[in-house]
């Protein structure tokens, strides 16, 4: 089901240049939306699995959790892909995939024109510095007897990228970048509060001028003042330094506040892909407006006048997804149809793609 | 104080304004001020809260991490174990009963049976190695001389209560059998487990998907219809807040900046930090902005809690308040009805600059 499905819908949307896509749009299924040379990641049919195992001494394969199964996008040079989803939808493995912490069980990754989907350790290793990571907890993400110096210097000295003489002088310039006092050089990571570790974080992330950010929930331990700052720092370093973002989130407010296009996740699989503006004003896909509708919102008289979509149980196990659409377990509007076929994810207007049967167009905000 | 407002009523006299006017409140807090001698210095974790709620109403406290919340809510629950370090004054009124002075074992006594309390973690606040229906059964039996089969009928009522699917069967699960939404659930029922008529939630959902959190909020609401009870709220997040709250009282480093109906304080907010707040969240209902509002500067320590206005050195409007701000803490004082603002600036100032500065970037 996945390989016949793929194969039509390889294409995806790109914003920058709707002109293209809406010429595109008639070759349904058959082009690629964004030009090869404008892509820096290229994700096709990508596939996880983790083995379940059981017994001790002689373990044998008992399963497999299907975290990632058959996802294809591309991200564009520049572009800032957000990828929401509720836990178990499998987008940190996704992130992780990118980033090459682990490897795919199938399908494959193209960098930069470079396949990564199963380059050893060695040669994955030049690779790093131009994909870089933010973690979500700045609390345990940070190796609190190093000094932030040195945390900051880690990725310069393992790359090899500056000499003895250059590191300080590179590291301050990094502190200074990301709003922190290059003073604090040779202070430890305990005596910074929450957000500037969270800086800390980005600088090492910035250290080796990276292509790709891969940010994986970098502001949902923070205090709500301090996420402004830190999504400002962000959204200046992308301007600045012309950065390409994965920003890996579920609160979806955050994500439309900084993403160029934004793809949902369910259960391993991407369900929805479209540019900010047609996910967040008409989203096609019915768990995109549960999602939406389950947003809080601050504002009393308008959250009581709004129509709420509270879904019925939770997320299933991946383990043993549902078969045929995942979710049509919670799905109101599920038919015999969803329970036999698996929606293939295919494009309804112009870089807007959703899997759904009966997909319809709904602004729930 | 040559505050204008200061001829209305002051915050001593506070919940004479709010909801359900003539009964006496179900709860009502008074100077309540919570501190900690650490090897640091004093923590002056919550200094001069007042509060009240009625039963039926459920009122929101928001803040930053540090900013008191917790420590109020673990005051009123008896949780602190008072002695050397800790010191605990003012009144806690429940029911017209104190509790600040009242014995531990009263309050363990009413603990559970009158209160309860929902924690944000649900893994790390049930005990791994008990099933939920020995947890749930346990502390029934605590509060009422029932036979353990009749306790494990009325743990498995309410689990069904609280929406978890084949309750009698999972009543033998252990916690981390469960899923995050499912654990909250359970942790409910437990709290319910007494029919208490003031629950306190410490960031209920915090650690939920938001579809999740959409039940758990709808499940509180319907559960408050039912039992009619005291709900205190405590999260930093001001769309549940505005979701789920009757009231919304802010807080910043352990004291009250702003205090009343949702209505009034989401539409016509008077508090600076809580215009910081406001202007600082990404909002799903309005245009997209270029550029996020920021409030400068970190929560202070609460060592070291600034003179004054605590907020001052991060108050855009500082200077308009004049320097009283840095030096005078300001009253907490009625501006409308149920409606305390504790802020320098002059209130017809308070409201031009929401209504000019604020609203627009909102």
């Amino acid at each position: 089901m996945n390989k016949t499905r793929l194969d039509k819908t390889e294409a995806l949307g790109e914003p920058t240049q709707p002109a293209d896509a809406t010429e595109q749009a008639g070759a349904a299924g058959q082009r690629r939306a964004i030009d090869p040379a404008d892509e820096l990641v290229r994700l096709t049919d990508v596939e996880k699995l983790f083995p379940v195992k059981r017994g001790t001494l002689l373990q044998r394969t008992v399963g497999a959790v299907r975290a990632v199964d058959g996802v294809s996008f591309s991200i564009a040079r520049g572009e800032t892909l957000g990828l929401v989803g509720e836990s178990g939808s499998g987008k940190s493995t996704l992130g992780r995939l990118i980033s090459r912490l682990v490897e795919p069980t199938g399908g494959s990754i193209v960098f930069d024109g470079t396949d990564i989907s199963h380059v050893s350790t060695r040669r994955m290793r030049p690779l790093r510095r131009d994909i870089q990571m933010i973690f979500q907890d700045p609390y345990s993400s940070l190796n609190p007897r190093h000094t932030i110096g040195s945390i900051v210097a880690a990725p310069l000295r393992v790359q090899g990228l500056a000499g003895r003489g250059e590191l300080r002088g590179r590291v301050r310039e990094l502190l200074e970048q990301v709003g922190l006092n290059p003073e604090h050089y040779n202070r430890y990571p305990n005596e910074f509060s929450g957000g500037q570790r969270q800086r800390i974080g980005i600088a090492r992330a910035l250290a080796t001028r990276p292509k790709l950010i891969i940010a994986d929930e970098p502001v949902s331990a923070l205090d709500v003042s301090i996420r402004a700052q830190i999504i400002n720092l962000l959204d200046d370093l992308r301007s600045e330094l012309g950065l390409t973002f994965l920003f890996i989130a579920h609160d979806l407010s955050m994500v439309r506040h900084i993403s160029d296009r934004v793809a949902v996740m369910y259960l391993g699989q991407i369900i929805e892909l479209a540019d900010r503006t047609s996910l967040y004003e008409g989203a096609l896909h019915p768990y995109s407006h549960a999602l939406l509708s389950a947003v809080p919102i601050p504002d009393p008289s308008s959250q009581r006048r709004r129509e709420r979509i509270i879904l019925r149980d939770e997320v299933p196990s991946p383990l043993r997804p549902p078969a045929a659409c995942r979710f049509h377990p919670r799905c109101w509007k599920a038919q015999d149809v969803c329970r036999s076929e698996a929606p293939p994810l295919v494009e309804h207007q112009p870089g807007h793609l959703a899997a759904c049967h009966f997909s319809e167009k709904r602004s729930v905000v | 104080m040559t505050d204008p407002s200061d001829t209305a009523e002051k915050g001593d006299t506070a919940g004479k304004g709010d909801t359900g006017a003539g009964a006496p409140p179900f709860l009502e807090v008074r100077d309540l001020r919570v501190r900690f001698t650490t090897d640091d210095g004093v923590v002056r974790a919550v200094d001069g809260m007042n509060f009240s709620l009625q039963r039926g109403q459920t009122l929101g406290i928001v803040g930053e991490s540090g900013s008191g919340k917790s420590v109020t809510s673990l005051a009123i629950m008896g949780l602190h174990r008072r002695g050397r370090r800790v010191a605990i004054d003012g009144q806690i009124l429940l029911d017209g009963e104190d509790l600040v002075t009242a014995p531990a074992a009263r309050v363990r006594e009413l603990r559970g049976r009158r209160m309860a309390m929902i924690f944000q973690d649900p893994l790390s606040s049930m005990h791994p190695q008990f099933t939920v229906g020995e947890q749930i059964v346990d502390a029934y039996q605590v509060h009422n001389k029932v036979s353990k089969a009749a306790a494990r009928n009325r743990a498995a009522e309410l689990l069904e209560l609280v929406g978890i699917p084949e309750p009698r069967r999972r009543l033998d699960d252990y916690p981390h059998h469960f899923s995050g939404g499912m654990r909250q659930r359970a942790m409910i029922a437990m709290a319910l487990s007494c029919d208490p008529e003031l629950l306190i939630a410490d960031e209920p959902t915090t650690a939920l998907d938001v579809t999740v959190q959409a039940q758990i909020l709808d499940l509180m609401r319907t559960l408050q219809k039912e039992f009619n009870s005291a709900i205190i709220i405590i999260t930093h997040e001001l769309g549940v807040v505005a979701e789920i709250s009757h009231d919304v009282l802010v807080m910043y480093a352990g004291q009250v900046m702003e205090h009343g109906p949702v209505e009034q304080v989401f539409a016509a907010a008077e508090h600076p930090y809580t215009w910081g707040l406001l202007q600082s969240i990404t909002r799903l209902d309005h245009q997209l902005e270029t550029r996020l509002h920021t409030i400068p500067g970190t929560p202070p320590s609460l060592i070291n809690v600034p003179p004054g206005c605590p907020f001052h050195p991060r108050c855009a409007y500082r200077d308009v308040a004049g320097p009283a701000t840095g030096t005078v803490r300001p009253e907490l004082a009625l501006t409308g009805p149920g409606h305390r603002v504790a802020c320098h600036l002059p209130v017809a100032e308070r409201r031009r600059l929401f209504r000019e500065k604020v609203t627009p970037t909102l």
